[in-house]
Parts: C-alpha cells; sequence; structure tokens
C-alpha cells in the first residue's frame, strides 16, 4: 500500500461520509488537512530523489494491461501540493452553504489527486472525468445567475469538455494502440515510454498523435480557439468550484502534455506545421485574451480572461520545449493554480458582500477592509509576474527557456517570445487598474465591504504565504525535479 | 445431476404455480411470488455444482461451454431480479390486471427462464427457433398483462405483429439457410461456408434473413421501431425482462451464428462483416439521437437500449484480435455483464416511483434527490454508468468496442459509436441534473423495503466495482469459449 493511495482515497472517502450525513465541515476539513499533511510528508521524502517513487500497482486486466498504478515524481507531487492546498482553501472559506458544496469540492479535488498520482493511461483518464463531473452539475445547480443561465452556461461547458474529452480519449487510445507494438495492449504509461523510448513512431505519425492530444488536452486548459467555454464558466461557478477547478483541474490538460504527450511524442512536438500552430493558437490566448481582458467591465470577467490568457504562457514552454522552459512552465501552473484560486476566493466574498463585481459600482474599498485588501493585492501581483511571488520565476524562466537557442536569427519561436512579453504589460494594465479602481479611490456608490473574520482569513493567508514562499526561494520545488523533463 | 435438469425444473415450477393459481384461488400472491424466486435462487445456486456432462444423444444439438455457462447464470440472475421487482410493483400493477392477479407474472419468468438458458446452450437452429419461440411466446402475455392499460394492450398487440412476423422471416432464413448448406446445426452450417463450392448467393440471402429476423429480437436498426412503444407501454418488470433478459438471449444466438457465418474462409465473410457495420452503426445513431428528444425516461431508457445493442453488434462485427484476452463473443458477454446492473437499477428507479405514485416523465424526477438521495444515488450511478462515465462499469465495455474498432480499422463505424456514446451523455445527465435540481415541485420521500434497498446496492456497488476491477470477470469469460467446449 502507497502513501499515495490513502492520499487519493481521503476526499473521495470524506465526501461519501459527508453525503451519509457525517457532519460536512470537520469532516471535508479534516480530511483536506490531512491529505495536505500527507502530500507534504511524501514531497519531504521525495526531495533529492529522481524517477518515480512510491509506486504501487494492482492489476484490474491482464489484456488490454490495466492496473490501478500509483506513482509520483517531482511534477506530480507539485501538483499534489497545489491541489491539497487549494483544497483546504476553498473547502475552509465555504460557509453556510448545503453539504453539495463539500462533497463536491472533495469530489473535485479527489479526483485530480488521482488524475495526478496514478501512472495507467485509463486511470489517469478517469480520474479527471470524475472531477469533471461535480464541476458542471454545481455550475448548473448552484451557479451564480438566473437558472436559465446558469444551465446554459453548464451545458456550453459540458459539451465543450465533453467534446474534449471525447479528442482527448481517441487520441490516447490511438497512441495506445501504435505504442503496444502488436501484440498486447497496454495502459501502463512507463511501459509506454519505455516503448516509445526504443521504437519512437515515425515523425509524422508523431506530429498527428501529438495534434489529436494537443486538441484534445488543450480544449481542457482552454487554449485559444476553444477557450470560449473559461470565461462565463468560471464567471457563473460557485466560489469553491471556480477555485478548484481554475487552480487545479485546469492544469490536468497540461500536465497531461507534459507526461504523456512530450515524453511519447519528443519528436512530434517539434514539427513545424505542429509548432507554428501551437505557437498561433497561444499567441491568440496571449493577445487576443489580454486585449479582450482589458474590455471587461467586471471583475470575475477579468479575473476569468485572464486566467485563459496565463495558460499562454505555458504553452508557449510546451512549444519551445527546452529544459528550463518546461520546469518553468511546471512552476508556473503551481503558481498560476494558487494565484488564482486566492483571487477567485476573495472575489467570491466580496460579490457575496456587496452583490455586484461591476467596476463602476465599486471604489474606495481598502478603508474599510484593509486586510482583505493585501490579500487581494497578493493575488494581483502575483498574477502581473512581480518579482518576489513564485509566478515570477516561472515565467522568467519560460522566457528566458524560450528564447535560449537565439542564434543570430529570429524563428517563429523567437518572434512568439518578443510578442508573448507584451502579454505581460497587458496583465499589469488591467489588473492594476481593477486593483486601484476597486481598493482605492472615492466609493463609487456608497458599496463598501468589512474585512472577513480572523478564521475566515486563514485560507487566503495559506495561499498568500505560499506564494511569497515559494516566491522567495522557488528552489523548494525546482528540487523535485532534478531530472531533464 | 446436469444443466438441463435445471432448466426442466424450472419449466416444471412454472407449470406448477399457474396449476396452484387457476385450481387454488386462496394461495396469496406473495407466496407464488416468493416460492418463484426461491426456485430460481436454488437454479442459480446449483448452477456452478451441476455437472457439463451431456448425454450423447443430446451432444448435436447441446453444448455446454463457457458462453452457455455464463448465459446461464445471467438469464437465472435477471429472472430473480425481474420476480422481485414484480413483487415490489404488485400493490400498483394489479390495478391494472383482471381480478388483481398477478399469477401468470409469476410463473411465465420462470419459464421464459427456462428458455433462455436452453437458448444459450442451443447448436443448431432448429434449438434456437423452438426456444426462442417458447421466450417470445411467453413475452406476448407478458407485455399484454396489465390488460386495464390501453398502453399495455397497445404494446402488447405491436409486439404481436412485429414479433411473429420476425418469426417468419428468421424461419424463412433458416430455411435458405439450410437449402444452401444442407445442415441445421452451426458446425454444419461453418463447415458447409469455408467450402468455396457452396452457392455464396443462397447462403447470403439466408444470412441476411437470418440477421434481420434476429435483428428484430434484440433491436438492431432498421427493426428498432417497436422497441418504444412496447417498453414504455409494458409493465416495468417485463420491461426490464425484455430489455435484459430477451436482448442478452439474442445475443447469445447471434453470437453463434455468427461465429459460423464467419468462420475462417467463410464465403460470405466480408459481406455479413459489412451488415454488422452498417446495422450496428445505424442502430446506435438510431438509439441516441432521438433519446435526446424524449421527456419520459422510461422511453429515454427503450431508445438507450437500442443505441446498447448497437454498440453490441459493432462489438461482434469485430472478429478476434489478438492483442485482447476477450473474443469478440466475450466482449459481448462482458458488455451484457455490465448492462445487467445498471438497466435494472434504473427500472428500479423507475418502478419505485410508480409504486409511490409518481410518474415516468422527467418532470417527475426533478427534485427527486432533495428528499430521496438514496434513490436519486442509486439512479445516479445507474444513468453514469449507462452513459459511459470512467470508473463505472459502462465504460469498460463501451472501451473494449471502441479499442476493438479502431483495432480493425473501422473508423466509420467507430466515428458513428463515438457521436452515440457523446449524444448519451447529454440525455444521461440531463435526467441526473433534473434529480439534483433545487427549485421546483418538491417530491415526497418515497418509502421502499430494507430487501429493494439493498438489492439495488448491490446492483450499484457491482457496477462500481466491475468499473475498476473488471478482472474477475473476464477470469469467468476467457479463455475464449471456443477453446473449452466441454464435451
Amino acid at each position: 500500500m502507497s502513501i499515495l493511495e490513502i492520499i487519493i482515497a481521503l476526499p473521495l472517502i470524506a465526501a461519501l461520509a459527508v453525503w451519509a450525513g457525517a457532519p460536512a465541515r470537520p469532516v471535508s476539513l479534516g480530511a483536506t488537512f490531512v491529505n495536505l499533511a500527507l502530500v507534504l510528508f511524501a514531497t519531504v521524502q521525495y526531495a533529492g530523489k529522481t524517477g518515480l517513487a512510491f509506486t504501487n500497482s494492482r492489476p484490474i486486466l491482464e489484456n488490454p494491461a490495466m492496473s490501478f498504478a500509483v506513482g509520483a515524481d517531482g511534477v506530480s507531487l507539485i501538483l499534489a501540493l497545489l491541489t491539497t492546498l487549494v483544497m483546504l482553501a476553498a473547502v475552509w472559506q465555504i460557509e453556510d452553504r448545503p453539504d453539495i458544496f463539500h462533497i463536491a469540492s472533495l469530489l473535485i479535488g479527489g479526483g485530480a489527486l488521482g488524475a495526478f498520482l496514478t501512472t495507467d493511461v485509463f486511470f489517469i483518464y478517469a480520474f479527471h472525468e470524475l472531477a469533471l463531473i461535480p464541476t458542471f452539475l454545481m455550475i448548473a445547480l448552484h451557479g451564480r445567475a438566473e437558472p436559465a443561465q446558469r444551465k446554459a452556461v453548464a451545458w456550453k461547458t459540458t459539451i465543450y469538455l465533453g467534446a474534449g474529452s471525447l479528442v482527448l480519449l481517441a487520441g490516447l487510445a490511438w497512441a495506445v494502440l501504435e505504442f503496444s507494438g502488436g501484440a498486447k495492449l497496454t495502459f501502463d504509461l512507463e511501459a509506454l515510454r519505455n516503448q516509445a523510448r526504443l521504437t519512437p513512431l515515425p515523425v509524422d505519425k508523431q506530429a498527428q498523435i501529438y495534434f489529436v492530444l494537443l486538441v484534445g488536452f488543450g480544449t481542457l486548459v482552454s487554449l485559444f480557439p476553444f477557450h470560449s467555454w473559461a470565461a462565463p464558466a468560471y464567471a457563473t461557478a460557485p466560489t469553491p468550484v471556480a477555485m478548484l477547478h481554475s487552480g487545479v483541474l485546469k492544469k490536468f490538460g497540461l500536465y497531461g502534455l507534459l507526461r504523456i504527450a512530450l515524453p511519447l511524442l519528443p519528436q512530434g512536438a517539434q514539427v513545424p506545421w505542429v509548432q507554428n500552430a501551437l505557437l498561433l493558437m497561444l499567441l491568440g490566448n496571449i493577445l487576443v485574451m489580454g486585449l479582450v481582458t482589458i474590455h471587461a467591465h467586471r471583475l470575475d470577467d477579468t479575473l476569468a480572461n485572464s486566467s485563459v490568457m496565463h495558460m499562454g504562457y505555458i504553452f508557449l514552454a510546451f512549444a519551445a520545449g527546452t529544459d528550463i522552459a518546461l520546469k518553468g512552465a511546471v512552476l508556473l501552473m503551481f503558481a498560476h493554480g494558487v494565484s488564482i484560486a486566492l483571487i477567485f476566493g476573495l472575489c467570491g466574498r466580496m460579490r457575496n458582500q456587496l452583490g455586484t463585481l461591476e467596476y463602476s459600482k465599486l471604489g474606495g474599498l481598502a478603508a474599510h477592509a484593509p486586510a482583505f485588501t493585501v490579500l487581494f493585492a497578493f493575488g494581483v501581483f502575483a498574477s502581473i509576474g512581480l518579482p518576489g511571488l513564485t509566478n515570477f520565476a516561472g515565467e522568467l524562466m519560460i522566457f528566458a527557456g524560450s528564447f535560449a537557442g537565439f542564434k543570430g536569427t529570429l524563428t517563429h519561436l523567437h518572434w512568439t517570445v518578443i510578442l508573448a512579453l507584451w502579454g505581460v504589460v497587458m496583465s499589469a494594465v488591467y489588473m492594476l487598474r481593477a486593483y486601484r479602481g476597486i481598493f482605492h479611490g472615492g466609493a463609487n456608490t456608497g458599496l463598501f465591504m468589512i474585512d472577513p473574520a480572523l478564521s475566515q482569513r486563514v485560507p487566503f493567508i495559506l495561499l498568500a504565504t505560499t506564494l511569497l514562499v515559494t516566491g522567495c526561494c522557488p528552489w523548494l520545488l525546482l528540487n523535485l525535479m532534478k531530472t531533464a523533463l | 445431476m446436469s444443466v438441463f435438469t435445471l432448466e426442466a425444473g424450472l419449466a416444471l415450477l412454472g407449470l406448477v404455480l399457474l396449476m396452484i393459481e387457476a385450481f387454488q384461488p386462496d394461495v396469496s400472491r406473495r407466496t407464488l411470488g416468493l416460492t418463484a424466486i426461491a426456485g430460481a435462487a436454488l437454479a442459480l445456486m446449483l448452477l456452478p455444482f451441476c455437472g457439463t456432462t451431456l448425454p450423447a444423444f443430446m451432444q448435436p444439438w447441446h453444448q455446454l461451454d463457457t458462453l452457455a455457462l455464463f448465459y446461464k447464470g445471467f438469464a437465472l440472475v435477471t429472472t430473480l431480479l425481474v420476480l422481485w421487482l414484480t413483487l415490489e410493483c404488485a400493490p400498483y400493477l394489479t390495478r391494472f390486471t383482471l381480478e388483481g392477479k398477478l399469477a401468470e407474472m409469476f410463473s411465465l419468468p420462470l419459464i421464459v427462464c427456462a428458455g433462455m438458458m436452453w437458448m444459450a446452450s442451443a447448436r443448431d437452429l432448429v434449438t434456437v427457433f423452438v426456444t426462442l419461440e417458447l421466450v417470445t411466446v411467453s413475452f406476448y402475455v407478458l407485455v399484454a398483462f396489465a390488460r386495464k392499460s390501453a398502453f399495455s394492450l397497445e404494446a402488447g398487440v405491436k409486439y404481436l405483429i412485429l414479433g411473429a412476423l420476425s418469426t417468419g422471416v428468421l424461419v424463412f432464413g433458416i430455411a435458405w439457410i439450410y437449402g444452401a448448406t444442407g445442415a441445421m446445426s452451426f458446425d454444419g452450417i461453418a463447415k458447409a461456408l469455408a467450402n468455396p463450392a457452396t452457392s455464396k448467393a443462397t447462403a447470403l440471402f439466408g444470412a441476411a434473413l437470418l440477421l434481420c429476423g434476429l435483428g428484430f429480437k434484440v433491436a438492431a436498426a432498421p427493426f428498432h421501431m417497436w422497441v418504444p412503444d412496447v417498453y414504455q407501454g409494458a409493465p416495468t418488470p417485463v420491461t426490464v425482462f425484455l430489455s435484459v433478459g430477451s436482448k442478452a438471449a439474442g445475443f447469445v444466438v447471434l453470437t453463434r451464428a455468427l461465429d459460423a457465418f464467419l468462420v475462417p474462409g467463410s464465403i460470405i465473410a466480408s459481406e455479413v462483416k459489412a451488415l454488422l457495420l452498417v446495422t450496428g452503426s445505424l442502430t446506435v445513431l438510431l438509439g441516441s439521437l432521438p433519446a435526446m428528444f424524449q421527456t419520459s425516461v422510461k422511453r429515454l431508457l427503450a431508445y438507450s437500449s437500442i443505441s446498447h445493442a448497437g454498440y453490441l453488434i459493432l462489438a461482434l462485427a469485430c472478429r478476434d484480435s489478438a492483442r485482447f484476452d476477450l473474443s469478440s463473443g466475450g466482449i459481448v458477454a462482458f458488455y451484457l455483464a455490465t448492462y445487467l446492473p445498471m438497466t435494472v437499477l434504473g427500472f428500479f428507479g423507475l418502478g419505485l416511483m410508480r409504486v409511490n405514485g409518481l410518474g415516468e416523465d422527467l418532470k417527475d424526477f426533478t427534485g427527486l434527490a432533495k428528499r430521496n438521495p438514496l434513490l436519486a444515488l442509486l439512479v445516479t450511478i445507474s444513468f453514469a454508468s449507462l452513459a459511459g462515465l470512467p470508473l463505472t462499469a459502462g465504460f469498460l465495455g463501451k472501451l473494449f468496442v471502441f479499442l476493438g474498432l479502431a483495432d480493425h480499422g473501422y473508423w466509420g463505424a467507430l466515428s458513428c459509436a463515438v457521436i452515440a456514446a457523446a449524444a448519451g451523455f447529454y440525455y444521461y445527465f440531463k435526467t441526473i441534473l433534473a434529480m439534483y435540481t433545487t427549485e421546483g415541485t418538491d417530491v415526497p420521500a418515497l418509502s421502499f423495503s430494507v430487501v429493494t434497498k439493498t438489492v439495488a446496492g448491490v446492483l450499484a456497488l457491482s457496477i462500481l466495482i466491475l468499473g475498476v476491477y473488471p478482472k474477475p470477470l473476464q477470469k469467468v469469460l476467457m479463455p475464449a469459449p471456443a477453446a473449452v467446449a466441454i464435451k
């Protein structure tokens, strides 16, 4: 029995217990707290090691070979850490809501942990789907809009993500069929990776499969032009769901590309037509979505669109494929997850207190809520990429790593990096403008809010501290990834 | 003691119960029902201990291989569940029956079960025909059993007319096959088809007619028209029986017949495969797409059952692949084994709502979860599995079918299957969403007995367990059925 199995099972058991009538808040808080401790323990144990650790495999079928196999390397541990942190914060900030909020949060978090910590393609896929279902249901049932509108948003999300999942399943099945070498089908990721090392596929086939996987995983991460589900979904989703989905679950698509697509199809990503397509799409994320975000009139719109936009940087790292850029991408995945969960959590509080998030109606909120303002500032400055917070380290590594091959002539990749840098400026414009407009200056309509009680500040302080600590000491995370990705 | 004594015993028990009902009217229906259940349960318990030897005279037309034993167990489990659901639904059903009687609802299923068990062992077309008729004729009675309900009568008439027509087509096909191959047994047909001297056009015509006749029984497009009306009109326990038992019986015969038609070197193999692929693709689409617009959940389940039949036909089109331990007949058996708990559980939910005075429409499901969290969870598990959500049994069955299709390069059929699966997600989750909606009408708390709760719980658990640990089931179904034909 591996510690990872406990980590995966704990939230699911807690969700079942809450459903069966156990007191929701103590059970879910206890489970997420224990889970965070377990993941921290595993991370400390792993520090300094390389390769997969804590492995354990329980075969469920012999041919096609499938097994409930767990195992973690640095990347999965970093993402597990992110999941447990955000899950704890998301569960903690739930106040006076029906039990289903706790159940859904636990299921989404548990599903994400399963997806990050298993090493069998079947279970990686299955756990992600498990996490998606409560997301849809919560948007449809408890979304923050009129019933008809939230149902429409939920269906839009479902159709986009469902279609993305099917494309993904097709790509995964294709890869499994191609790599299983004629005899026996295997879904074991390690076996597939070995096969890819020993007998790589022809380059044009690699490119085709990689592209299918890119579209499948990309839709889940709101890669331009498959992004239009994300903004309404995050603006409508209940707070803990928005925190968990944008902070954690969306990283699944990136994780899949990093763990499945890139190692199995290393040359596919570098084939010119695939790379150029990806560069165009990610510029769409950064520049088009950047401009869209600048024109948003509501805070939740700004945040949702900015979250779509920031995915572009991570895709840039995948397009570049250098070691530094990929490590930067993992760092940024962690940083973005923590910071967006922090801001969405605070944003949900604001909406509960004020009833609106329109910029035209807000102003001068800092006067009565100084602590809230400081916490919000952490999220805002992290998003902009202020040195000292984790996002900066990640973005810097991505930009530097992507530009690394510069030898006098500018390739498409280098042009993209130059254009993408303008995204940082755009983030600064919309985030600072939103921050100044909401918290400083005079009150526009007499709306004001007060600081949350001390106990309700804890989850946000937890996330802000994480940003600060890993921002000042990014080696804490980078040390977990000693080998090249 | 051999397995066929069990079958004879079950049929005999059915007749005895019928006589008791006719001549001893003061025996309560509960006693009758429980006796039938006890009989079926006893047979199920004895099944693994029965010898598999057959007397010499039976061997030409009877076989006891892995697949046959599996389907016999399948038929018994289905019958047990149907009988229990009938007992649970009795208070509602008796309102629509003559003088509030139910006896045939307990005796006929036993006879149907005996027929299905016998059919699983069939080795020639005559046995197939006789057992198929035993099952179908009993179903004519069962479907129209709630005779004071116009819907049930309509369903009965439709089923009778189309059933009789399909029987005619089937017999016609059998005659042509006999004419072409000179054999009634599957082995003989296979041998003749592998011989290039056999007349191809005659054999193909016969095979096509046979497949049409069986297509009616398993609800394959374009012979699926009767399903929505009949499933909706028939009493819910009978609908379960039709949708699970009758379908499985049809597929065991199809598996046997196709083993013969697609034998290596068969002169009609490529045509039959093409026929299967086209029929399968049509069936998944014509089942799934109309289901999206249904407002009655029972009708929705009927359409979904058509679409599931389509996946099974597509699985049959993928002949054995070295990459799976399961043969294509094995994949069908696996799919049906996962289909049993999820379908029965879904209909259990419907039946229990009916008994408690609710309807079967989508609007009756609205807000169900608020006061009935357990029932809602069970129905959720069932529907999620029917939709093919990963980590439930339904996903694995579909995954095998999809992998098989991709492995053989049947891309057209694969895309139809994927479109149908995507549509399936829509209509199943529409129902699930309705159950958890908080606004609108308040559904009262429903009451149902402890045994029913346990049975439904076991079904739900088996869906979840098979979804993550299918190994035991694969063990039962492998090695490939042909390899262990027990004499």
